[in-house]
């Protein structure tokens, strides 16, 4: 990976410790029901507890000024974090709140809503989260929520749907439609809605890695205009920025997922004997190997490429954070298939912990954009 | 839990015997000031008609080369300079650069559209290797016409029974007192008829396997040399068969220790692949070429859906692996390890292969034409470099031959 600096460096071997430690796969695999799905009824869908502890660590206020309790070490340095945890598949809402709602708030937030929020969400005793799809595949072009200007100020109605750890999140980053698209705005809002505000409902979804997102309902809930994060009908602008955090983020998770499965296959085709000899030492297989590698380096540049434009300012950051969401996406989702394939029969079982790579895999790789999403955005950027 | 996956790759610093240890505190700003004379120098001295010209031109034709004089001027322009070779030493031609410079020089070179015409098997594959393994004698000898690109290497490595098991190569070299007597057969040689100088790997013990192949530089001028040209599928007969029939070769041209040579080549072959993955800064972009032959639609996006779907997919691996090259460069600077060079061969002939054949399908029966007015200039163009990109996964050591490569050294994969 890139060149790190002596902090970085720290960091980065704090969470490979951490995580081996108090982190293993067997986490993920506790929120469970046997043979898959999370358990019903139960708990955030990741481990509160846990999150408290990278919190006191500072890991949480990575992205967060440290005029507001944060380290402002930075996209790149989160990303790492979050690739690192992605190893062991850990269940913790970093993403969505160090590093979206985070940003969300430094970028767009008043100083008062920062004072509100970032500390809390840089401590770890509030979770933020995006709520932005409808439907099933990731649109942030066509959003239908409505917010309606009031006397009071505003109402939010609809849904909001497949919102990523939603069951336990105390901020919702809301975007809905506060005005038609014109050519001088493009009618779109963002909203600070705190879970326990009067109007929302939330109801949990059983989803393959266990994880819990949540539907939210709003049933004309009314907001005062101190809600409104950013520019009124402008909120286009904050939300792209938000999500190439999102996309770089979420790709440095497939990543950190993709080597540890391709890291445990290795391991697997140095052990298993078939035919009087290790399976890794079939050339069929070790060619699959050696182009499973070659994906994971064009991921990790991609990614990494992302993460510092976003530090950088870059102009290319929304090309480059839709380059490294395509990659990671087919790779984690080669390596996923792989990891299953290249392990048999014990692969297919729920014991193992190819199945889980996968489930979560799938997940992620539909977070925040699938492969024809971003080659789509991509290409559009990029004149094709 | 092994971790394999960081710091897979060192490109070869091209002088091993010349540390660059600049690490003062104006580095950077001295950079930035260097980087200004460059684009000074260069403005002076680049001839303009070559802006934009493919150099593999000239790189793969002695006689292209000689027939512009714009090459020419340039060459010895960048001769004189010793930035064809810049981080050798000045005593063979080289301007004595720490690698940073150099590649600042890289870098204003390709943002003019400019080449390096000193660039040869010479510079990518001898130079490094007389620098690591060669005496100081051989090297006061051989670099400086390298770095002026004065007389061109060929490569005797493949024999007809000796391709990817190269290490099973028959050349015979016997030990006559007073010099080495070398008879047998190359094949595959580029540039062999064209080239004043072959380094080759000659059998100086029957007996065993690895441990009884030399490293020797054979002047191709030695009476017995004979080198035939043969055909390639584009067309092109850059490559030859070379025969040697007793030739004759000094007792100082054997490079190394004898039966030693094995460890050599797969140092050179390091830097061959290494040489060959470097960023190529000539791809044309195929979106602009896509819009012209298959038109667009109401949104301005290429037209047919489906191949802009495949060009896409192809074109987002060329920017990752181009993010790929400059991420390896930046940790090979910082010193990390060195097996990935495999790794990214693979990537860059799989990626630049897939896009050639864009290219053909973009272009449709335009690029299917051999010659004549009937076809675009273009057109012409992209069929030749659609038959030549074949080679890429061959040469060099093959797709599947990296792959065994990368499964073993970088995944530490088992043998049978
Ligand atoms: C354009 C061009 C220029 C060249 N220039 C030079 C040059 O200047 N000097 C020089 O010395 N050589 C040169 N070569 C030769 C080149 O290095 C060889 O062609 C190459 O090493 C392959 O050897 P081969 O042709 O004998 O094929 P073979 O080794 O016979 O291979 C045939 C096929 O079998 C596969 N194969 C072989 N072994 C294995 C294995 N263990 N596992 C899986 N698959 C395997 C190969 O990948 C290939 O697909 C050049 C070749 C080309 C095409």
């Amino acid at each position: 990976m890139a060149v790190l600096n002596d902090e970085q460096i720290m960091l980065k071997d704090m969470v490979t410790g951490w995580a081996r430690e108090r982190m293993p796969v067997t986490q993920i695999r506790s929120l469970y029901d046997h043979g898959g799905g999370g358990k019903q009824g139960e708990g955030p869908g990741f481990d509160r507890a846990a999150y408290g502890e990278i919190a006191q660590m500072g890991w949480t206020g990575i992205c967060v000024p440290e005029a507001y309790g944060g380290s402002d070490f930075g996209s790149f340095s989160l990303g790492f974090v979050l690739e690192e945890l992605a190893r062991t598949l850990a269940p913790l809402p970093l993403l969505s709140s160090g590093m979206i709602a985070a940003s969300a708030l430094v970028l767009g937030g008043t100083e008062a809503q920062k004072v509100l929020w970032l500390p809390a969400l840089a401590d770890g005793s509030a979770v933020g989260t995006l709520a932005l799809e409808e439907g099933a595949h990731h649109a942030p072009d066509t959003i239908a929520m409505t917010a309606t200007q009031t006397a009071e100020g505003w109402r939010l109605d609809g849904l909001k749907r497949f919102v990523a750890d939603g069951m336990g999140a105390d901020l919702f980053i809301v975007a809905a439609r506060s005005a038609p698209a014109s050519d001088t705005a493009d009618g779109i809002t963002l909203f600070l809605v705190p879970a326990e505000t009067a109007g929302l409902t939330r109801e949990a979804l059983d989803q393959i890695d266990a994880r819990r997102p949540a539907d939210l309902r709003f049933d004309g809930m009314v907001l005062d205009a101190r809600a409104v994060l950013g520019e009124v009908h402008q909120g286009g602008r904050l939300l792209t920025a938000l999500l190439d955090r999102a996309y770089a983020g979420q790709a440095a998770e497939l990543l950190g997922l993709a080597e540890q499965a391709l890291e445990t296959t290795l391991e697997y085709l140095k052990t298993r004997v078939q035919f009087g000899q290790l399976i890794g030492s079939f050339q069929a297989l070790q060619h699959r190997a050696a182009e499973m590698f070659g994906e994971v380096q064009l991921t990790r540049s991609a990614v990494e490429a992302a993460l510092t434009a976003i530090d950088t300012g870059d102009a290319e950051t929304s090309s480059l954070a839709s380059l490294a969401k395509a990659m990671a996406n087919e790779t984690a989702h080669r390596i996923s298939c792989e990891m299953v394939q290249l392990h048999g029969g014990i692969g297919m079982t729920h014991e193992h912990d190819a199945g889980l790579y996968l489930k979560r895999a799938r997940v992620a790789e539909q977070s925040y954009g699938n492969l024809s999403f971003h080659q789509e955005r991509w290409a559009r950027l990029n004149g094709y | 839990m092994g971790r394999m996956f960081t710091l897979p790759l060192r490109l070869p610093n091209t002088d091993a015997t010349h540390k660059n240890e600049h690490k003062h505190l104006g580095g950077a700003m001295d950079d930035q000031q260097f980087r200004q004379e460059v684009r000074a120098w260069l403005s002076a001295h680049f001839p303009s008609a070559l802006a934009g010209v493919n150099p593999l031109i000239f790189q793969g034709d002695a006689r292209a080369a000689a027939a512009s004089t714009d090459f020419q001027t340039w060459r010895q322009a960048m001769a004189d300079k010793g930035w064809g070779t810049p981080t050798w030493a000045k005593r063979y031609g080289g301007a004595e650069l720490p690698e940073a410079q150099a590649q600042i020089i890289a870098q204003e070179l390709a943002a003019i559209g400019a080449f390096n015409p000193i660039r040869s098997y010479g510079t990518m594959m001898l130079g490094p290797t007389l620098l690591e393994f060669g005496t100081e004698e051989q090297r006061l000898e051989h670099l400086p016409k390298i770095s002026r690109h004065e007389l061109r290497w060929c490569q005797g490595f493949s024999e007809p029974g000796a391709g990817s098991d190269l290490a099973s190569l028959q050349m015979k070299c016997v030990d006559k007192g007073d010099h080495w007597l070398v008879s047998g057969q190359k094949i595959w040689t580029s540039g062999a008829d064209q080239a004043g100088w072959c380094f080759a790997l000659v059998r100086t013990d029957t007996s065993v396997k690895h441990n009884g192949i030399s490293f020797l530089l054979i002047d191709m001028a030695s009476p017995g040399v004979e080198a035939r040209p043969i055909v390639l599928i584009s067309g092109s007969t850059h490559f030859c068969e070379v025969f040697f029939n007793d030739v004759k070769v000094p007792k100082g041209n054997l490079v190394g220790q004898l039966n030693k040579g094995w460890t050599i080549a797969k140092r050179l072959l390091q830097f061959e692949r290494a040489s060959l993955s470097e960023v190529k800064t000539d791809v044309v972009p195929l979106a602009p070429i896509a819009h012209a032959m298959l038109g667009t639609d109401p949104e301005g996006r290429i037209a047919d859906p489906l191949l802009r779907g495949r060009i896409l997919h192809n074109a987002m691996r060329h920017a990752a692996y181009l993010q790929t090259v400059r991420r390896l460069s930046e940790e090979a600077r910082h010193g990390g390890p060195n097996n990935g060079v495999s790794t990214l061969k693979n990537l860059w002939s799989g990626i630049v292969q897939r896009r050639a054949e864009l290219m053909i399908e973009v272009q449709g029966f335009d690029g299917l034409g051999w010659s004549g007015e009937g076809y675009s200039k273009d057109g012409l163009e992209a069929t030749r470099a659609l038959l030549h990109s074949k080679a890429f996964s061959i040469y060099g050591g093959s797709y599947e031959i990296q792959n065994n490569i990368t499964a073993k050294r970088s995944l530490g994969l088992p043998d049978r």
